[in-house]
């Protein structure tokens, strides 16, 4: 199981568009993605599921744990620290 | 004239023709329906019509373009959430319908979204409308949706619009948007300042309209009238297109008919707010909200960071003055790096503002520090003033660390009934006041901002109000210092000439207003302004210091205010 721990740089957070690139690039992947917030109620949502995502409610400086597993697991779990760590 | 329904105005203008009633709700399956046993069937025809309506409203965006196009992806995306065509999948194999299966799968998320509140509460609207199209379409119903044609210009009144019915509106065709519900920032708010379009939202009984019936539609006042008298009409329409022709022609630094000067500044949250100032024109902030940096994180933000935020915006106005007020945190607006504050029965009361800086002082130095470092180099005046300041003893250990810290002008905002009654004894103490009116108001009629039920208290209009704003102009002015205001009642053109009246140096208000102010102030001497502050401080209700006001200031009705 890969693994990144990340703090959220986006300024709006996992909210409207750094969410839908974020699960856009989730749902290409060969893999499936999961996210959870760190210190939020310990729900694990899809990344490939805009309306889970959202509901997590990750805002800037949140931190956020994303998991996968399997066949180019860190290459979309590189991909995807890389969308929320932009400011 | 006809009844008049009132509700907010979100986007100022003004607009007359028919009601247009957008088709009501699709009618919820009923619970408890069941489908022919051909579960693979119901499940196809389920994905399908998920699946149509997510092209349907992609499509839509790229017809309409600019924002709403990215609304619409949006809304598509989460019609194709693979969430919801599971979650419908395992309703309908264990028997029920796909239109009751898609109004429980969608229900889940309804559920999530509303629990978290806020920004995400107002997207419950935007799930609504994709599961009533997805019913729409399983059940033959028509879809909601606006005319594509008309013979005249129609006012569109719906409970709330959806993304989907406001983004191929024909801009020539509708003269105004009513719904009954909705905040300042629903999609319909947002969409009508985008498009131009005069709008009044959460107007009760606006679904209750006639088809066909004529209203008039004041998207600054937030008032529909129904069938008015045709003078009115022309009246109306009349102000608003010479409002705003006299909006575009004042330009230039805030000030009275006669020349006296009253700089007019923005109201920020952070650099993203920058832009906004300099288009409508600000001389300078006058109300930098820093908490925004300190609130919904785990940990402090560096000195680094905060010299950073801090000099974008010193930066901005060269030469300009930035007021900036240091972190306004406490028990409703809790910080997560530092210990829970106690339980208090009344967080406006309790530990806030400046008296937090007293139990955490390195949090203060640290905030100083940053500022003075992030004013190095640039050519902005920077002014810092404490929030909740109640005492001297406060103010004068709040300018001490500033002027310490290299930090030339300390002041404090005048929120508390006491610093305003005792302006004369503070004033010496600081160097500048600025009054925040809000906090002022809910302090001075003792109603919390935060109930909802005793919101008639929360005006600024009040006339003890009105003195207290008077007493801290006055004791800054004995002292030779400024003294502006930044709360609300700055960005209401009226009383921004009433409290320029009172002796109020300055104005800073949310950045669409600046040019509302700009235009009042310059059609008023600053006789004319004192004469309306002491016709509102005659005066023994809100109301009737609203009025009295008005009727001392000659130059509103030019601007159809």
């Amino acid at each position: 199981m890969a693994e990144r721990k990340v703090t959220v740089e986006s300024e709006v957070g996992l909210h409207a568009r750094p969410a839908a690139t974020f699960v856009q690039t989730a749902t290409r992947a060969p893999v499936d993605v999961t996210v959870r917030k760190v210190g939020g109620d310990g729900r694990v949502a899809s990344a490939r599921s805009i309306l889970s995502v959202l509901a997590l409610d990750v805002r800037y400086g949140d931190t956020i744990v994303i998991s996968a597993e399997g066949d180019g697991a860190e290459a979309v779990l590189d991909q995807l620290v890389e969308i929320v760590s932009v400011p | 004239m006809g009844a008049v329904l009132r509700g907010s105005g979100v986007s100022p203008g003004a607009g007359y023709g028919p009601v247009y009633l957008l088709a009501g709700a699709i009618p919820e399956p009923p619970a408890g329906q069941r489908h022919d046993g051909d579960a693979v069937a119901e499940k196809k025809r389920a994905t399908a019509a998920l699946a149509r309506v997510a092209d349907d409203l992609e499509a839509r965006g790229e017809r309409a373009g600019g924002t709403a196009r990215d609304v619409l992806s949006a809304q598509a995306m989460m019609a194709r959430d693979p969430g919801l065509e599971v979650g419908v999948a395992e309703l309908v194999d264990t028997g029920t319908a796909g239109p009751r299966a898609v109004f429980e799968a969608f229900g889940r998320y309804r559920e999530l979204l509303a629990a978290v509140g806020g920004y995400l509460a107002e997207r419950v609207a935007d799930l609504d409308d994709i599961r009533d199209r997805t019913i729409a379409v399983l059940t033959g119903l028509p879809m909601p949706g606006v005319p594509e044609h008309a013979a005249e210009p129609y006012v569109l009144v719906a409970r709330d619009l959806a993304p989907a019915d406001t983004a191929v509106l024909n801009r020539d065709l509708v003269a105004a948007f009513v719904t009954e519900e909705g905040g300042p920032t629903s999609h319909t708010a947002i969409l009508a300042r985008a498009m131009g379009v005069p709008a009044v939202v959460g107007c009760a009984g606006a679904t209750g309209l006639v088809a066909g019936d004529r209203v008039l539609v004041d998207g600054a006042a937030g008032t529909v009238t129904v069938e008015p008298a045709r003078e009115r009409v022309d009246a109306v329409l009349g102000a608003a297109a010479a409002r705003q022709a006299a909006l575009t022609a004042t330009t230039g630094p805030g000030a009275t008919a006669d020349g006296f000067a009253v700089p007019l500044l923005a109201n920020i949250g952070g650099p993203r707010d920058l832009a906004a100032a300099l288009a409508h024109g600000a001389e300078g902030v006058g109300l930098y909200r820093t908490e925004f940096l300190f609130l919904d994180r785990a940990e402090a933000p560096s000195e680094v960071e905060q010299e950073a935020a801090y000099r974008a915006v010193f930066e901005a106005f060269p030469g300009g003055r930035v007021v900036v007020r240091t972190l306004d945190a406490g028990a409703d607006k809790p910080l997560a790096f530092l210990p829970p504050p106690g339980e208090e029965p009344n967080p406006a009361l309790g530990e806030r503002g400046l008296r937090m800086f007293r139990r955490y002082p390195d949090m203060m130095a640290s905030q100083l520090g940053a500022l003075a470092r992030a004013v190095t180099g640039t050519t902005a005046l920077p002014y810092v003033m404490a929030p909740m300041v109640a005492t001297v003893e406060e103010a004068a250990w709040f300018a001490e660390a500033c002027h310490q810290a290299g930090l030339a002008t300390a002041g404090i905002m005048i929120e508390v009934p006491s610093a305003a009654l005792r302006a004369r004894d503070l004033a010496a103490a600081v160097d500048f006041f600025s009054i925040g009116t809000n906090d002022l108001t809910q302090y001075t009629l003792a109603a919390d901002r935060q109930v909802s039920a005793v919101a008639e208290l929360q005006d600024p209009w009040h006339p003890a109000v009105l003195d207290l704003i008077a007493l801290a102009a006055e004791g800054a002015a004995a002292a030779g210092k400024p003294c502006g205001v930044c709360g609300e009642a700055a960005a209401d053109p009226v009383l921004a000439c009433v409290l320029t009246g009172l002796g109020v140096t300055s104005l800073s208000m949310g950045a669409p207003a600046l040019p509302w102010v700009r235009a009042a102030l310059a059609r008023h001497t600053v006789e004319q302004c004192r004469a309306a502050a002491v016709a509102a401080r005659g005066a023994t209700t809100a109301t009737q210091a609203k009025d009295a006001a008005r009727g001392a200031l000659p130059g509103l009705a030019e601007l159809g205010l």
